[in-house]
């Protein structure tokens, strides 16, 4: 009677499950890979799923032999040898022993020992030094040497709260899209510098087969050489606190002269905004481009409204620290003020001035002064931001 | 025993308090057996429950129920709830009950430090747990909410449910090191006359083995929170590099206690599995010596192998090479267990009572954990799996199949020698058939997560994740529910039930089987002689 019903609530399950997978966009095994590292691990994840596959069914299959045949109910008499008895057993029992040996040590063993060589192998040949600096919860990409030296900037998800709080349909690459996506150009060996700036964080892009720890204090490294133009998304894979599963990878692979081009237009936008930070600005243009600064990096603690989420994140709303003065009356940053903790960071509070330029900083200040309920009235400019430095 | 003056003395010895005051000053192994297990159970209950709120957020991209802060607090709490407060006591309580009626003694070694390491237990729960209420009332932020694995410097960031969970985890260990030396002291000093170490049960090697890990780990895990204690409120850098120290550090800490500890949660399953399967094939344990030479194999393999949980931190070439080759030497002596049991079924004649159901669902689903565990040794495919729901996946098959369905096993092998009642064999049935399905139906899809590129541990994901993730929601659900059959059975054969002869089951060999179910209050107070 049970197994009857077991039977047909299973299949009934099964049927439904079917239906679900059947339409469904799923993939059984890793991307489709596009550099070196990420073809040679899926060769040898390949390999290795088929031989324990094979050991699985071959066992499987010697127990259920068992199972079926040597049941009571059949009228099986128990032997009762507790071990091999004879030199041909004892032998029998060493095949498997051995079979394994090979398989772990030679088998998965040499090839595995190639995979680790060429992983770690970041320097060799290697064209051009990209940084990775993780922070709760953005990446941050620096250009280390070549043409691209000094290209500095912050990757955002750009993935709409809405959508997030299923108010808004999701749109295609839901959590995985960002505002500036790290260029790569194709082809070439790059190698990857990585740090964090407050927790440990993983940057892993799956298609490339890599993924390394980002930790704070110190250097790690890896490389990729992509081999196909396209855009690769990825995730952080460590546990860095509430916005752990918000902080995706993109990399944009593109072809070595649509890569320069890009790296022209980005020295050519950097330097524009960096003289931004010698011009006087208005309230006005402060306040738009705060609301922006705010919306992708403060938001996510302090939240929309400014409410914060108390204790951890104290919200900006009638805020002591901001509706006080940022400058003594000669003009010195004051300790603890709202300047210095935007500035300098505290505790959880990282320290934006390794982040944000100046203009972004002194717009987000303005912005955060004059908005909800705030009412300072007071402008911070961008020149007393650079003079802090 | 029969005689009148036996029985008098007996009774005698049955004189102790009744009520409340029974259960807190009890000293008898099989009283604070039956804490601990009953504990265990409570607190699987718990773990089950704040993982299916997990399931239930993640059955749809989005957040819909919990937030992202509350998400982290339960998957760490789960962790920590299941390995500590579920699986271990539960080994622990078959330990307390069984190894005293498995080597013929009246009861443990040490009792009062048995009921002490008992009653540290809820204390520790309640502290592990309490965070969470704490919370509703406006005070702290609620409970850890860094996984179970406490990463600096995530951990120096956190709120007070840190610290209420480095003490939980103080309170546990010191239980756990209490209990492992009760157990190695009942071991060494309290076999029956000719009962020499290698004619012990099984059980009692693994858990001796077990014993010997607990002690020689669990001491590093509570420095390395202490560290953690002292980094967060006392201004050390054990684990800051700002001022000198290393995050690392603490992986390394954490994992030289973490991996002993999952063959600390598997070593007495693997104790009592060929008991079961000797009992059920009606034949004797198969490879007994080649057996305890691969617990001792396992046990001292296991604290070598640590880093292989940390692959992607950067560890230096020669390091990734050693550890990679050293984990997958463990398949050796696991491959001998293996083989000891299907030969243990070879030729034997079977029937399948719940308890071997049980066991045969668990050779098939532990061999898929460690056959994907020894994929996951492979450094440069572990860049991939690592920290992806293939991980998880490949942890539940370990721990929920090698570790919690081998308890359930214990449980439907040993539950009519403790209470004197058999369980109801078709429900018993129904359970295993249901756990089996939907275990499979929840982990299977996770595998696939893992490889298409789901980290583990976020509370919302990407859409090409959506299908898989449904289905191991439904699949969760029913786990979970299923596991009221087996919380009923046990009320209602320890309630009542047919009686359970002495022996229970035909097959089952051992001195527990020698004594009528339930067995006295003193076990044996004549010592059995084994020949």
């Amino acid at each position: 009677m049970a197994l009857k019903l077991i039977k047909k609530v299973g299949l009934g399950l099964m049927f439904a499950l079917w239906s679900l997978a059947a339409h469904a966009e799923y993939s059984w095994n890793f991307p489709k890979p596009v550099t070196p590292m990420a073809a040679d691990t899926l060769h040898v994840h390949n390999k290795f799923m088929v031989i324990i596959m094979v050991i699985f069914v071959v066992v499987l299959g010697i127990m259920i032999y068992s199972i079926i045949n040597h049941r009571k109910s059949k009228g099986y008499k128990a032997a009762t040898f507790t071990g091999p008895s004879t030199k041909a057993q004892v032998i029998w029992t060493l095949v498997p022993f051995a079979i394994l040996l090979y398989i772990d040590f030679i088998l998965m063993g040499i090839p595995a020992y190639h995979s680790v060589i060429m992983m770690e192998d970041t320097r060799n040949d290697a064209e051009m030094v990209v940084k990775v600096t993780g922070s709760q919860w953005r990446w941050q990409y620096e250009y280390m040497d070549g043409d691209a030296q000094g290209i500095k900037f912050v990757s955002n998800l750009t993935t709409p709260e809405d959508q997030i709080q299923n108010k808004a349909a999701k749109g295609e690459n839901y959590l995985l899209e960002v505002d500036n996506e790290l260029v790569l150009p194709v082809d070439k060996k790059v190698r990857i510098l990585l740090t964090s700036n407050d927790v440990i964080h993983t940057w892993w892009v799956p298609a490339f087969g890599s993924a390394r720890d980002a930790i704070p204090g110190f250097l790690r490294e890896t490389w990729a050489k992509i081999e196909e133009p396209g855009t690769y998304r990825g995730q952080c894979k460590e546990l860095c606190g509430k916005g752990h599963g918000f902080m995706p990878v993109v990399v944009k692979a593109v072809p070595e002269e649509e890569y320069k081009a890009w790296v022209a237009a980005k020295k050519q936008e950097l330097a524009t905004a960096s003289a931004g930070a010698d011009k006087e600005w208005s309230k006005d243009e402060l306040m738009a481009h705060g609301k922006e600064v705010y919306a992708k990096n403060c938001a996510v603690c302090h939240q929309a409204e400014g409410q914060g989420l108390p204790p951890a994140f104290p919200g900006l709303a009638g805020s002591k620290i901001v509706n006080a003065p940022n400058f003594d009356a000669d003009g010195k940053l004051m300790k603890d003020s709202h300047v210095d903790r935007v500035f300098n960071g505290i505790r959880v509070m990282p320290a934006w001035k390794g982040t944000l330029n100046d203009v972004d900083i002194a717009a987000v200040v303005t912005y955060e002064r004059n908005s909800f309920g705030n009412n300072m009235g007071d402008l911070v400019q961008p020149a007393q931001i650079k003079a802090l430095r | 025993m029969s005689t009148a003056a036996a029985a008098h003395h007996d009774d005698h010895q049955h004189d102790h308090p009744y009520g409340i005051m029974r259960w807190l000053t009890t000293t008898n192994h099989k009283d604070i057996g039956t804490m601990y297990l009953t504990f265990s159970l409570i607190m699987f209950l718990v773990g089950g429950a704040m993982i299916l709120a997990v399931r239930a957020e993640l059955f749809q991209p989005g957040l819909q129920l919990i937030r992202p802060e509350f998400f982290n607090q339960l998957i760490g709490v789960h962790a920590l709830v299941m390995i500590f407060a579920a699986l271990m006591p539960a080994a622990t309580g078959f330990a307390n009950w069984m190894l005293p009626l498995q080597i013929g003694a009246p009861d443990m070694a040490l009792p009062r430090l048995n009921n002490w390491g008992f009653w540290l237990l809820p204390p520790a729960a309640i502290l592990l747990t309490l965070p969470f209420t704490l919370a509703l009332f406006g005070i702290g932020d609620g409970a850890i909410a860094t996984g179970w694995t406490f990463y600096a410097p995530l951990s120096v960031q956190g709120g007070i449910g840190v610290d209420f969970a480095i003490f939980a985890v103080h309170l546990l260990g010191i239980s756990s090191v209490m209990g492992s030396i009760n157990i190695i002291v009942t071991i060494f000093n309290m076999r029956a006359p000719g009962m020499t170490m290698m004619k012990l049960p099984l059980f009692a090697w693994g858990w001796l083995i077990t014993a010997f890990l607990l002690i020689a780990t669990i001491p590093v895990l509570a420095g390395a929170v202490t560290m953690l204690l002292t980094d967060r409120h006392f201004g050390t850098h054990f684990f800051d590099a700002a001022g000198g120290g290393d995050p690392i550090l603490f992986q390394h800490l954490f994992w030289f206690f973490g991996h002993p500890e999952v063959y600390i949660l598997l070593l007495p399953v693997w104790g009592f599995i060929p008991h079961i399967i000797s009992a059920f094939s009606r034949k004797p344990v198969y490879g007994y010596k080649a057996q305890v030479y691969s617990f001792w194999a396992i046990g001292i393999l296991s604290v070598v192998v640590w880093a292989h949980h940390f692959l992607t931190v950067g560890l230096p070439v020669p390091a990734l090479l050693y550890f990679m080759y050293s984990t997958m030497s463990i398949s050796l002596p696991l491959a001998v267990l293996f083989f000891c049991w299907i030969a243990n079924m070879w030729k034997g004649s079977m029937s399948f009572e719940t308890p071997m159901l049980f066991t045969t669902g668990w050779i098939i689903l532990f061999g898929i954990g460690g056959l994907t565990g020894l994929v996951l040794a492979d450094v440069a495919a572990d860049a991939q799996y690592h920290h992806s729901y293939f991980v998880v996946a490949h942890f539940h098959y370990t721990l929920f199949a090698g570790g919690i369905m081998g308890i359930m096993a214990g449980v439907y092998y040993w539950l009519p020698k403790m209470t004197g009642h058999m369980y109801n064999e078709t429900l018993g049935k129904l359970h295993f058939w249901l756990t089996a399905i939907a275990f499979n139906v929840t982990f299977i899809p996770q595998f696939f997560l893992g490889l298409a590129g789901m980290p583990r541990r976020i509370p919302d994901y990407a859409l090409q994740f959506s299908e898989f993730n449904m289905i191991s929601s439904i699949g969760a659900f029913i786990l979970g529910l299923s596991q009221l059959i087996f919380v009923y059975n046990i009320v209602k054969c320890v309630r009542g039930g047919e009686k359970a002869s002495g022996k229970v089951w035909e097959g089952a060999e051992g001195l527990e089987w020698t004594l009528p179910s339930p067995p006295p209050y003193h076990s044996f107070t004549e010592q059995p002689v084994v020949k």
